[in-house]
């Protein structure tokens, strides 16, 4: 048998591609392997705040606190409302738990509510004042989240249908998650001793029940969602009307969205 | 090959060795994606999701509240107050009436101050709730001695 040196260059091209070929790339799937593997559940979670229904009551920041065992006092939450106030000057007063004019009298995350109209324990006239507004903070549940990809134990993660949990069995302590999280949402446990954050109440709406901030707010502005589900009325307001992120710019695609958001809230 | 070469090489073998031992014993069997997860994201203790489902709820809501209390819930209903959930004065129900057997209210001045101190906000709907300044409406008093807050309305105080 004669082989020329072209034929036998031919064949090995031809041969190595062949074995190089799986045989699954026959196999013909059907929509639903194919939407399974791609990760398309028929659940992505999202939450939903209007500013401008929101009045700074504090019961949200309360009935987190308790219906997910963070300690009360320590000046730790998974959720905070924060005040602003804008003067006519320009001048911006903000009230939040982690800085700005931080007010001493009124700490905790809003959680007793805003009863005084002092700022800083300063007396504002109402005429001065140009705008004023209370901005409902939580985890914003992001499709890229810092926060799992810096973790070094794989303990904390993304479910399927868009929620950030932590293990709390398998968290280390070790803090880089709080560190990584653009929105400082992460804190550490005081008592677990791990990373701690919100997990839109994870063990309510898989039961079908609302989280337990959106379930205390008199006045629908927290709500929640599923992205997913084009008759959901808050995936309505999603896609139709004009909502915003906080800091986009970090790319890590934020899945809580506002109404009414100033170019102070940061 | 020379022993002096061979010798340092079983020792690193020995350490991968001993690594891949350790870590089967101390990662859980159940570490892993699920269908349809990506590594980047999704790599964890599957069981962990269970973990978190299984955590104890105890804001019940309205309609728990209503098997026993009907009267109440009425009569809230009936109120500007209806937007307000029972637990948000009365306490996360969590297995009342076995534990806890009795539901602790918070009828204090600061409870209602929440939403009735008036803080002019031109751009918040928090400037049109009824409001009092708490400096100089009836001060050290408790609201719920002269306002019912089943039937805030000012009209049958």
């Amino acid at each position: 048998m004669s082989c020329s040196r072209r034929d036998f260059l031919k064949n090995t091209f031809k041969t190595s591609l062949a074995t190089a070929l799986p045989l699954s790339a026959f196999k013909m799937l059907s929509p639903a392997e194919v939407k399974a593997y791609t990760g398309d559940p028929a659940t992505r979670w999202v939450f939903l705040v209007d500013t401008q229904k929101c009045v700074g009551c504090g019961l949200c920041v309360k009935a987190c606190k308790l219906e997910n065992e963070v300690p009360y006092d320590p000046p730790v939450t998974r959720t905070w409302v924060e005040r602003y106030v804008i003067l006519k000057n320009g001048q911006t007063h903000i009230e939040t738990p982690l800085g700005g004019n931080a007010l001493i009298e009124s700490p905790f995350g809003g959680r007793d509510g805003y009863i005084d109209s002092k700022i800083d324990g300063k007396n504002i006239p109402p005429d001065q004042i140009a705008k004023g507004f209370f901005v409902p903070k939580l985890c914003n549940q992001c499709d890229k989240p810092a926060c799992v990809q810096v973790c070094p134990v794989g303990a904390t993660y993304r479910t399927l249908d868009g929620v950030v949990l932590v293990d709390r069995k398998w968290c280390i302590g070790c803090g880089y998650c709080i560190m990584a999280c653009p929105y400082g949402m992460r804190f550490f446990h005081p008592v677990y001793k791990v990373a701690e954050k919100c997990t839109f109440c994870y063990h309510r709406i898989t039961k079908g029940m609302k989280t337990a901030c959106v379930q205390a707010c008199p006045f629908e502005a927290r709500q929640i969602g599923n992205l997913k589900d084009p008759n959901d009325p808050v995936t309505k307001i999603i896609m139709n009307e004009r909502v915003s992120v906080l800091k986009d710019e970090y790319g890590t695609k934020p899945q809580v969205y506002y109404i009414g958001l100033d170019t102070n809230v940061r | 090959m020379k022993n002096h070469v061979l010798r340092p090489l079983w020792v690193v073998l020995a350490g991968i060795a001993l690594l891949l031992i350790v870590r089967h014993f101390m990662v859980p069997k159940d570490f892993g994606v699920e269908e349809g997860g990506n590594f980047t994201y999704n790599y964890h203790r599957l069981a962990s999701t269970d973990d978190w489902k299984e955590f104890k709820v105890k804001y019940r809501g309205l309609e728990y509240c209503r098997e026993c209390h009907e009267e109440n819930v009425e009569s809230i209903l009936a109120s500007p107050h209806a937007i307000i959930q029972c637990e948000n004065c009365h306490g996360p129900a969590i297995d009342h009436p076995d534990d806890p057997e009795v539901l602790v209210i918070d009828t204090s001045r600061a409870q209602c101050l929440r939403c009735h101190t008036y803080l002019p906000y031109p751009t918040s709907q928090r400037s049109e709730l009824p409001g009092i300044n708490p400096q100089e409406h009836n001060p050290g008093e408790e609201c719920v001695d002269c306002h019912n807050p089943h039937n805030p309305d000012l009209e049958n105080m």
